[in-house]
């Protein structure tokens, strides 16, 4: 599998859009570093841009890829290779590129200006967002019939993701705020990979104490052992659930 | 080696594919003739597993095909549209293949790559390639592990005549090998030297599979082109289609 791989991390690396986004993120990364005194409201910065340049750009940069290699697909599809194996090379591939760029770009900043446990919770979420939406994107890709429809399914599912899903938890917290709804919050949290991540990083700062009983429940959850590992369960959750549903999705698909 | 029951496929409301059963041995030469549209490339497809038939069973070598996908290595496709990676080296294009099918250079057959003078060019990206160079390239990459069923979606179109004698050549050459060739074409007389059987399709139905011999008596001609127009006189559809194949062309003279 990871020979097939390397075939197409030579693909992608070949097409510069790769090495562009991993300059893009150090240059911003170590510039916040820069005009920040303090590294934490550096990272308060460095913390939107993740949640939100992220998710974008694994969304479109997979599903860009995936259709600029459907030749690369077809051709492999006619050898002795099967689909499972195609499709699980391809996302390898490119996930392995997107989180080098991430590495990279803010992982070394990051190490050198503010090594700490918000730091190291900052990458977390960052390697966590980059698989996941990779592996939406790919379930986007293959289940949509052409680059159009592909693209716009993808970013249809960012909007939702980064804005729709907030506003609509809102709308939950004003509608029911007569009741107790401290424990629901963190469970929808968990069905957005986004606030997971934020949340997940936020507890990690001081701003919690703003955030009242709610945050004090969170950062009691969230802090423990148990929370770190309900998050990261709930991240592979959604990197593997996609994927597995684009791997049956694909098998069936007529190339 | 190839037997196929019962295969239907249908593309939204389009029946591209009808109920059709044959089996091809080992030793024979096939044509596939039919008017575009008739769902030949789909069967072929349908035996590469890379469109998925609504019904019906497909076995190679008394295989089934499934999910397996082992029973491609003794197939060898060339497609009647080579599509590439844009990125990706002639030369590199031909070692990936070897490397995913763990093949010595020492078992391969380069003739094509040799008489079709691709060494030369093994440096140029394929997104450089002319349409038939890449046919070259695509011609060579289905010799290449000599296969013992070889499928080739109309192989001549976009050759050279130079070229075209060549791949014409080395389809005698591997049909004397005793191996299973299954061939489309519209160019009928280039199908002439080398086939034993046809099977005309149309309209996704198979209308008749016939070897050489019966189809000479039948008729009374001994071209094949002819032979087929004769049988297929009388139908309005195919006529057209027909009439279309005795246009006079430059390369008739030769014969």
């Amino acid at each position: 599998m990871l020979k097939l791989s390397r075939y197409v991390l030579y693909d992608i690396l070949r097409s510069k859009i790769v090495i562009a986004y991993t300059i893009f993120l150090f240059v911003v990364s170590l510039s916040m570093f820069q005009m920040e005194d303090n590294s934490s409201k550096a990272m308060l910065s460095l913390l939107n841009i993740v949640l939100i340049v992220l998710p974008l750009v694994s969304l479109v940069f997979t599903t860009i890829h995936y259709y600029n290699s459907y030749e690369f697909i077809e051709l492999m599809s006619s050898q002795p290779m099967s689909r499972t194996r195609i499709l699980l090379s391809e996302y390898a591939g490119v996930a392995i590129s997107l989180l080098s760029a991430f590495i990279i770009g803010v992982g070394i900043p990051v190490l050198l200006f503010a090594p700490n446990d918000i730091g190291f919770a900052l990458l977390f979420s960052g390697v966590s967002l980059t698989l996941v939406f990779t592996s939406i994107a790919f379930y986007a890709a293959v289940v949509a019939r052409d680059k159009a429809r592909g693209i716009g399914f993808a970013l249809l599912l960012w909007f939702y993701f980064t804005l729709i899903y907030d506003s609509l938890v809102l709308l939950i917290l004003f509608s029911f705020s007569d009741y107790p709804l401290e424990k629901i919050t963190l469970l929808l949290s968990a069905l957005n990979p986004i606030d997971l991540g934020r949340i997940f990083i936020m507890l990690k700062m001081d701003v919690s104490a703003l955030m009242g009983y709610t945050g004090a429940l969170y950062k009691d959850f969230f802090g423990s052992g148990t929370g770190i590992l309900f998050t990261t369960g709930i991240m592979l959750l959604w990197i593997i659930l996609p994927l597995w549903l684009a791997v049956r999705k694909f098998r069936k698909k007529d190339l | 080696m190839i037997r196929i029951e019962h295969i239907s496929k249908r593309f939204k409301k389009l029946q591209v594919l009808d109920d059709i059963t044959v089996e091809f041995e080992k030793g024979q030469v096939i044509s596939l003739i039919g008017p575009n549209g008739s769902g030949k490339t789909t069967l072929i497809k349908s035996i590469l597993g890379m469109v998925k038939p609504n019904s019906g069973k497909i076995f190679v070598n008394e295989q089934i095909i499934d999910t397996d996908p082992s029973y491609r290595k003794i197939i060898g496709y060339m497609p009647q549209i080579g599509r590439y990676p844009d990125n990706m080296k002639i030369g590199q294009l031909f070692s990936m293949l070897k490397q995913i099918r763990k093949t010595e250079t020492s078992q391969t057959d380069e003739e094509l790559i040799k008489k079709f003078k691709l060494e030369k060019i093994f440096e140029k990206p394929m997104r450089t390639l002319s349409g038939g160079t890449r046919q070259k390239v695509s011609a060579a990459i289905a010799f290449l592990f000599d296969p013992a069923i070889l499928i080739l979606d109309e192989p001549t179109a976009g050759l050279d005549p130079l070229a075209s004698e060549i791949l014409k050549e080395k389809i005698i050459a591997e049909k004397k090998k005793d191996k299973l060739i299954l061939i489309t074409s519209h160019i009928l007389s280039d199908l002439d030297e080398i086939t034993t059987h046809v099977m005309y399709m149309q309209e996704g139905k198979m209308q008749f599979i016939k070897d050489i011999g019966t189809l000479q008596e039948e008729t009374g001609e001994l071209r094949l082109g002819k032979a087929i127009a004769r049988i297929m006189k009388g139908d309005v559809i195919n006529s057209n289609w027909i009439d279309k194949m005795f246009e006079p062309k430059n390369d008739e003279k030769i014969y």
